[in-house]
Order: structure tokens, then sequence, then C-alpha cells
């Protein structure tokens, strides 16, 4: 970086140090930088600075993929099965509640609860199910992104205000942010164009957190997007945050490319990292940023723990092995503390709303 | 970077580091149990960035394991097979020459040839191994023979180390890979690899290799039982003799991986565990000129991270390593192609440069079926492009 550069750096770590908030410029100035401990050391002094105390939260859920059925195809999804297709499933409450009495053994509060688009899933099916469950289990339904929930508004001939307000009394008690991909209208056209757009998807947010409903933030990177995109992504969940204050955490996965239509390479692990700081550094309004295990591998999120994250998220990390028994998924929670106690960090177990329980 | 260290309690080792001057034993200590890896990985990276600039080096290499029979029975080994056992192979320097032959299209610089200590192989062996290697790879460097195996070699031949090194080096041998090194530690000797070289025969036989004119590595196995004092006393006895020989190139921590072992309670090491090992190491070994994220061992992401916490070699492309293979895991990708090197150190905004066993710099890259290929001169690092 020439001199000037070196200066625009010194100005991004002042600002920093001083708690100001960082601008679209910073952003891209940081995305250039390739000095790592320089980029952990300046989100680490925001992490100290949100959590004092050093823990790191994590919370004890599983995820239930209720259907595989999608019409959307989306060219980074391997795990889709169009309508028709013989492979695709629905699981039936049966299923369901034994999966979740299997989490509730183990001392889990969290459900998540995330399918594909299927067009004969309507709102009393989702009602039905949650009540079921709310009925049955003392458990957190964090439930539907913002794709499933247009989507379901739409099948079911209600506004996403009312959607999201018989799922709330049904018992939803947050929303995924995932889908958010990257959250510009050019990007979305070209790995997911079937479907929401950037305004529906930060509609549907807005609608969630104004009727009691929060949410997290995901971003996917690493597919065909700029470093300027990833900073108008940033950009605009800092600003809904702004606007709603509720969004609980960040989340960013790199784009995934074996078994998918788009290809391509997986983002490296330098990138994440690099990903991850910015997050922190740019969304001075988020209270959590969180690691994604099971994308980046436990090696990777534990170091992410220096780059401003302070959350590696849930146990379904170890979802295959959940039905195989209860050692395993204990051993999952051990290795998950393990490697918080190894950073040199306070293990703490969350509830979904990321308030600390143990 | 003053902030950063200051912060983590460590502003006088970067004092000291700054000015470059030694790190004592003590210094060790501290860099092993300070909570902040960011600041001890900054601080590596001061030394690295000094002894390196952005440089990163690899080599186009391929690993023959030319037999698994091993009577040293060290516990934290998967990979041996006690004499007799019906797993036991021996490649016979046919075998290996329609080993290499499969690779005959590709680029090879080294080819690292390293086993179990198998009593039954007589002398002639090792030299025909050697000799049929530079015949069908006479481009390819020869890097073979842990310490252990040396002192093995040795007692078959029947004479003296040192003469079995000048015949070795006739042969065809070019340099040393160093391993076997475990822990130097009495109490971790004796209980994990007992049959075993002890710490100080180590020592003789790299001071025999380095007197003869070759150049080794050295290395240290860690996440299993060792203390964090065995470590820094690991490390420092390798500066010692470093000081004396100058004969070793690169340092190599080298983590356990207890799958299928005897110690298969032990878990498996953590990504900051191995990037503190290479910030230590690189802190510590001032006179090595290299350290080595050895990413067979953790995995190709954390090696790529480890190039802004010390490590300035990413070893190779590892064509057929048996080693590890044999540990099972399906994180350990066996091969990384040519370009998947260059992207990793290029993505992480190094500069790769290519190197043959004994770091020459390798400007083009001569043909696979050349006679001969001469190393070239080293590139000035001046002329690279700079970092960001």
């Amino acid at each position: 970086m020439s001199g000037n550069g070196v200066q625009r750096l010194k100005d991004v770590e002042a600002r920093v140090m001083a708690g100001e908030r960082l601008l679209a410029e910073d952003g891209l100035t940081l995305f250039e930088v390739t000095n790592l401990p320089w980029l952990a050391f300046l989100a680490d002094s925001v992490r100290r600075r949100k959590c004092p105390e050093g823990q790191v939260t994590y919370v004890v859920g599983r995820i239930i993929n209720y259907t595989n059925v999608c019409w959307v195809k989306c060219s980074f999804c391997a795990f889709y099965r169009l309508p028709g297709h013989q492979e695709g499933y629905v699981l039936s409450q049966e299923e369901i509640f034994q999966k979740i009495q299997e989490l509730v053994n183990h001392g889990g509060t969290e459900v998540l609860f995330q399918g594909g688009l299927n067009p004969a899933l309507k709102i009393d099916y989702y009602e039905d199910t949650f009540r079921a469950i709310k009925e049955r289990f003392p458990v957190h339904i964090h439930g539907l992104s913002p794709a499933e929930l247009i989507y379901l508004a739409k099948i079911s001939h209600l506004s996403l205000r009312e959607t999201l307000l018989r799922l709330k009394a049904a018992g939803l008690g947050t929303i995924p942010g995932g889908g958010a991909e990257i959250l510009v209208d050019e990007v979305r056209e070209h790995i997911s164009p079937l479907k929401d757009t950037v305004e529906e998807w930060l509609d549907c947010m807005r609608t969630a957190h104004q009727v009691g409903i929060p949410s997290s933030a995901t971003m996917m990177f690493g597919s065909v997007e700029t470093a300027e995109q990833r900073v108008e992504h940033l950009l605009k969940l800092r600003s809904l945050q702004d606007e709603t204050k509720g969004f609980t955490a960040f989340v960013a996965w790199n784009f995934q490319p074996a078994g998918t239509e788009l290809g391509g390479k997986r983002a490296s692990a330098f990138d994440y990292l690099r990903t991850m700081a910015v997050a922190r550094l740019m969304l001075d309004n988020f209270d959590n940023i969180q690691a994604s295990w099971l994308t980046q591998g436990p090696k990777v999120a534990q170091i992410a723990l220096y780059y401003g994250v302070n959350d590696l998220g849930s146990t379904i990390f170890e979802e295959r092995v959940v039905s195989a028994g209860g050692a395993k998924f204990m051993a999952a929670r051990e290795e998950i503390e393990r490697v918080i106690v190894d950073a040199g960090y306070i293990p703490r177990v969350r509830n979904t709303r990321y308030e600390v329980l143990v | 970077m003053e902030a950063l260290v200051a912060r983590a309690g460590l502003a006088d080792l970067y004092e000291k580091v700054a000015k470059g001057e030694r790190l004592s034993y003590a210094d060790g200590l501290r860099l092993y149990r300070a909570s902040d890896l960011t600041a001890v990985g900054a601080l590596a990276n001061v030394v690295r960035e000094r002894m390196s600039g952005e440089a990163t080096y690899y080599v186009r290499n391929l690993h023959i394991n030319y037999t698994n029979i091993c009577n040293k029975l060290c516990k934290f080994c998967s990979f041996y097979a006690p004499p007799g056992d019906p797993r036991g192979y021996v490649l016979t320097p046919a075998d290996i020459v329609a080993r290499l032959d499969e690779y005959r299209h590709q680029v090879i610089r080294e080819i690292h040839m390293v086993a179990g200590i198998n009593p039954k192989l007589p002398y002639q062996y090792y030299l025909d191994i050697i000799q049929a290697v530079r015949a069908a790879r006479p481009e390819a460097q020869i890097k073979a023979f842990t310490m252990i195996e040396l002192a093995q070699i040795a007692r078959a031949a029947k004479k003296p180390l040192t003469d079995v090194l000048e015949d070795l080096k006739g042969a065809g041998l070019a340099c040393v890979p160093g391993g076997g090194a475990e822990v130097f530690s009495d109490r971790v000797h004796e209980e994990l690899f007992r049959a075993k070289l002890d710490n100080e025969g180590w020592f003789d036989v790299a001071r025999d290799v380095h007197r003869v004119g070759l150049k080794s590595n050295a290395t240290m196995l860690y996440g299993h039982i060792e203390t964090v004092e065995e470590k820094v006393k690991h490390l420092l006895h390798i500066r010692e003799l470093q000081d004396e020989t100058k004969g070793f190139q690169c340092f190599v921590p080298l983590a356990f991986d207890p799958a299928r072992t005897e110690l298969d309670h032990i878990p498996v090491t953590t990504g900051q565990q191995n990037l503190r090992e290479i910030a230590v190491a690189r802190l510590l070994l001032d006179n090595f000129p290299h350290v080595k994220a050895f990413w067979i061992m953790i995995t190709p992401q954390v090696a790529q991270l480890a190039l802004w916490y010390g490590a300035d070699d990413v070893d190779g492309t590892v064509s057929h390593y048996e080693i590890t293979h044999a540990l099972g895991t399906t994180s350990h990708h066996q091969v990384l192609s040519h370009e998947d090197l260059l992207d990793l150190i290029s993505e992480a905004g190094r500069v790769p440069v290519e190197r043959d066993a004994l770091y020459n710099v390798m400007v083009e890259a001569p043909q696979a079926d050349n006679a001969q290929a001469s190393p070239q001169r080293p590139v000035n690092l001046e002329v690279l492009p700079p970092r960001c």
C-alpha cells in the first residue's frame, strides 16, 4: 500500500479506537488489507468493548430440515429437490417430535426450522406444527428465512405482517437471517434469480422486527460479488439495524461450490477471517458476530474468535450424529467448549435471544 | 503494533524482537502462555518479514515411504507395522522406480523418502534406493532419512555414521528431513518412544549430518503429553546446535494426530495451537532461516493463515504421502495442485517463491523430461512486488 494508503489505515485505526462509525470507503480500504494481525487487533478491540467479560457463547440446538422440496433453483444450493422429484420429502409431525425430544433430552433449547419453498405447505401447516411443538416441548422456535416467509404469505393469500403475526401467535420466536446472500440486486439476479429482491428481504426483516420477532443477519460471500458489494451489504444491514434494533447477530459463510451449478472456487480461510473482521468493524450496532463452525471447520472457527467473533452458533454442527446417540451429542458440546477455553475465552450457553443461560 | 503488544503485556518482548535480541527460556514460556495469540503472531510476523520479506516458499515434491515395518512401536504412530505383521511392506528399488514413473509428466523438484526402522534391510538397500531414484529423476533432489533412520543405517553398515553419510551423498542424497526429534524430554521419551534413539542420540546424528556438509531440517512433535517447559527446552536445544553447525534450513512443528494411535483419547490440536507453535518457533529460533507450516498436519486453511504468524514455507504438493494417509482423517487432503498452492499463498497477500530441496529459488520451470535442471540463483526479494 502506498504512503497515502498507510495514512488511510491510520485514520481507520484512529476512528475504530475512538469508537466512531466507519464509512463505506473505510470498508473498502479494510478489504484491501492483507496484514492479518492488524485486522485482528482492530476487530478484537471492538469485540472487547462489546463483550468485556471475555465470553464466547453458543446455543444448544438442532436443525430440522422439514422439507427439501423447493422450486427456486438457486445455483449455489445442493440441498433442494424440485416438486414432484422422487427424493423430495416433508417430515411428519412424529418425525419432528422425535428429533426435538432428542434435543430436549440433552438440554437443548433451540429448534432451527428450515426448509425449501414447498408449494404444498401453506400457513396452517406451520401454525399447526408450531403449536404442536410448543404444547409438547419447552423450546424456542427459530425458523423460516425471509424467502420462505415471503413465499408462505403469497401462497396463503396473506400480507407479510399478518403472516408474521399469526406465526408469532403459534409459537415462532425468532427468524434466521438466511437467504440474505449479498444484498445487491445484480448479484442476486446472477446467483438466485427467482429469490426475493433486496427490498423484499429488508422489508420482511423490518416487518418481523416491528411485530416483535427478532432475527439474525447473514452474508454468503465468495461467489461473484465484489468488495464494494460486500460493503454495500454490510451497510444495508447496519442501516436497518439503526431503524429497528431487531438483529441479534451477524453470521457470514463462504459460498460452498461443491455440487452446485455455479461452481468455482471456495473462498479461502484468509478471506473468511478478513471478512469477519471487517463485519465486526462496520457493524457497530450489532452486539454479536457469529462464526460458522459448520462451513469453516473447528480450526478456522476457533481462530475467528480473535477476529471479532464472540459466538459459535449452534451445536447443529453435529446434526448428522445427533440421532446416532446421546454420547456423541454431548461430545459435540465438550468439543465446542474445549475449543473456546483453548482460545482463552469463557464458554457460556445462551438462548436464541442471546441471553446467557449457564 | 505498540498498542497490541502493550495490551497483551508483551511490550518488552516487542522491544527485544525489534532490536533483534535473542529471546530467553523465560520469554519462551511467556509466549506460550500469553492469552492473546494475535500479539504473539504479530511479533512472529516481524521476524518473518525481516528474514523473508513477503516470500513464501513452496516445492513441487513427491513422498515415498519405502517401508512401514518398524520396531520402535512409538505410541503416537499409526503408520507402522511391527516386524512379522502381515500389513508390513518394503518397496524394492524397482517398485520405487515404478512409483516415480506414475509422475513422469509432472515437474518434481524434491523427492522426500522416510520410513520405519526395519532391521531386516541391509546397508546396500539404502544405497540402491537412492541410486535408483537418482537415475530415474536426475533433476530432482533427494531428501531422505530421519535422524533415527540414519542411526539404523549406520548400524546396518557397521561403520561410522560420517562414512555412511559420505556414501549416501555419493549415491545422490542432497539433504535430510530432520524428523524423529519428537520432543527432547527424557520423560516423554520414556513414555512414548522409549525404543527410539534418545535425545542426545538425535543431536549426535544431526551434528554428523551437518559435519559432512549436508543440510537438514529440525522438527518437534506437539499436541500429545508434552509440557510448555519441555517445548521451550526443545527449541532452545535446537537453537544451540544451530549456533554450532549452521546446518539447519527449516524448522517444522508437527501436529500430533491421535486417530488410530495408542493415544487416541487425546483431542486433535486446535487452530490456536497450530498457529502458536509456528509463532513461538519463529521467535525463539532466531538462527533458523525458515519455519514451515506443513499443511498436511494442520489443514491447508490453517497453513494459509500461518503465513501471518511466522511461517514462510508451506512445504509443497506432497504427492503420495502415506504417513498421515494411514491416519485416515478425511480432512487431510493428500495433494495440493501447483495452482492450489499458488492461490493459497497469493490470496493471503504473500508472494509465492518456488524452491528446490535446498531453498534455491526456481525461476523457470524445467521440463520434466529434461536430463538436468540447474538451480537458479536466488531471487532478489527487493524486486518482488511489495505487499499492500
